[in-house]
């Protein structure tokens, strides 16, 4: 771990919202993506059907 | 080959759907080893001390806020001149992401703020053309969730993105026309001189990679979610005409 000396609470604030933020959109996106993708391979298995 | 091709939304998700595991893997390679080598290997600067790592996360994700809007703007151009349904999607599904672009790089700039320039804020042109970029970001999702007709949400929402063109603009280059200000300049520069030293440009780069990356994945994968959300309306519509 580098001395970050008395900006610590800054950078290290800094990259911990960066990272949540980033993170979760990157979640989000991810879970609905699965969802959709999963309800429209029903919804065309169901009309093929 | 025409561009045009990928218009067409089955050969748009055929296409970007393979492309998006590995967006996601280089843009994490590229954040995360960036990052680290910023916070673990650079040097404390002169002036700046140990806040100057700040930057690795700052400047790619205003850089990326403005350009993210860039990019909605020539999808939003798309949809107003060829009427592609994929390209307004493309720019409502960009919308969110350059949201928590700006988030990001305001946060890391009031923080880098307070002790460098004894504020967390200030009403200075580049801050302030940035935060209104901000506002019309919140306004273009609001937007698009208020109009239930999809094809004149893109509309309006199209011509939101061209106003909001302006300040994207200011955002980017506020600092040269007014030349006042607590901001300084740009931070990269193709002019050896005024470009940042190599020991803090080299993992700078690395995390810009990223980011970009991050966008590029994000902004596949919500389009094609986008197009699915489309798609299963417009079969909840027929199979309710049917019924009828």
């Amino acid at each position: 771990m580098p001395d970050l000396g008395t900006y610590a609470v800054e950078v290290l604030a800094s990259y911990a919202v960066t990272l949540a933020l980033l993170g979760g959109l990157a979640g989000l996106s991810w879970r609905r993506w699965r969802r959709l993708r999963a309800e429209m391979e029903r919804v065309e298995r169901g009309r093929d059907g | 080959m025409s561009i045009w091709e990928y218009a067409n939304p089955k050969k748009f998700i055929a296409t970007t759907t393979p492309v998006i595991p590995w967006a996601f893997g280089g843009a994490g390679v590229c954040i995360l080893g960036g990052l680290a080598w910023g916070f673990f290997l650079t040097p404390e600067a002169d002036k700046f001390g140990s806040s100057v790592k700040i930057i690795f996360v700052h400047v790619p994700s205003a850089m990326m806020a403005i350009n993210a809007w860039a990019m909605m703007l020539v999808a939003s151009l798309v949809w107003l001149i060829r009427r592609h349904h994929v390209s307004a999607l493309a720019a409502k599904a960009a919308a969110p992401v350059g949201l928590t672009m700006t988030l990001i790089a305001l946060f890391t700039g009031a923080v880098w703020g307070q002790p460098m320039w004894g504020t967390w804020w200030a009403w200075d042109p580049r801050l302030t053309s940035f935060l209104i970029l901000g506002l019309f970001y919140l306004g273009y999702i609001a937007l698009w969730e208020a109009i239930a007709d999809p094809d004149q949400a893109a509309d309006l929402t199209s011509v939101l993105c061209l106003v909001g063109s302006v300040f994207a603009i200011l955002s980017r280059y506020a600092v040269n026309f007014w030349n006042q200000g607590l901001h300084q300049g740009a931070t990269l520069s193709m002019d050896a001189e005024e470009n940042i030293a190599d020991v803090y440009w080299l993992p700078l780069l690395v995390c810009i990679a990223g980011f970009i990356l991050l966008f590029l994945a994000l902004v596949l994968m919500r389009t094609g979610t986008e197009i699915r959300v489309r798609r299963l309306r417009a079969l909840e519509r027929q199979a309710q005409r049917a019924v009828a």
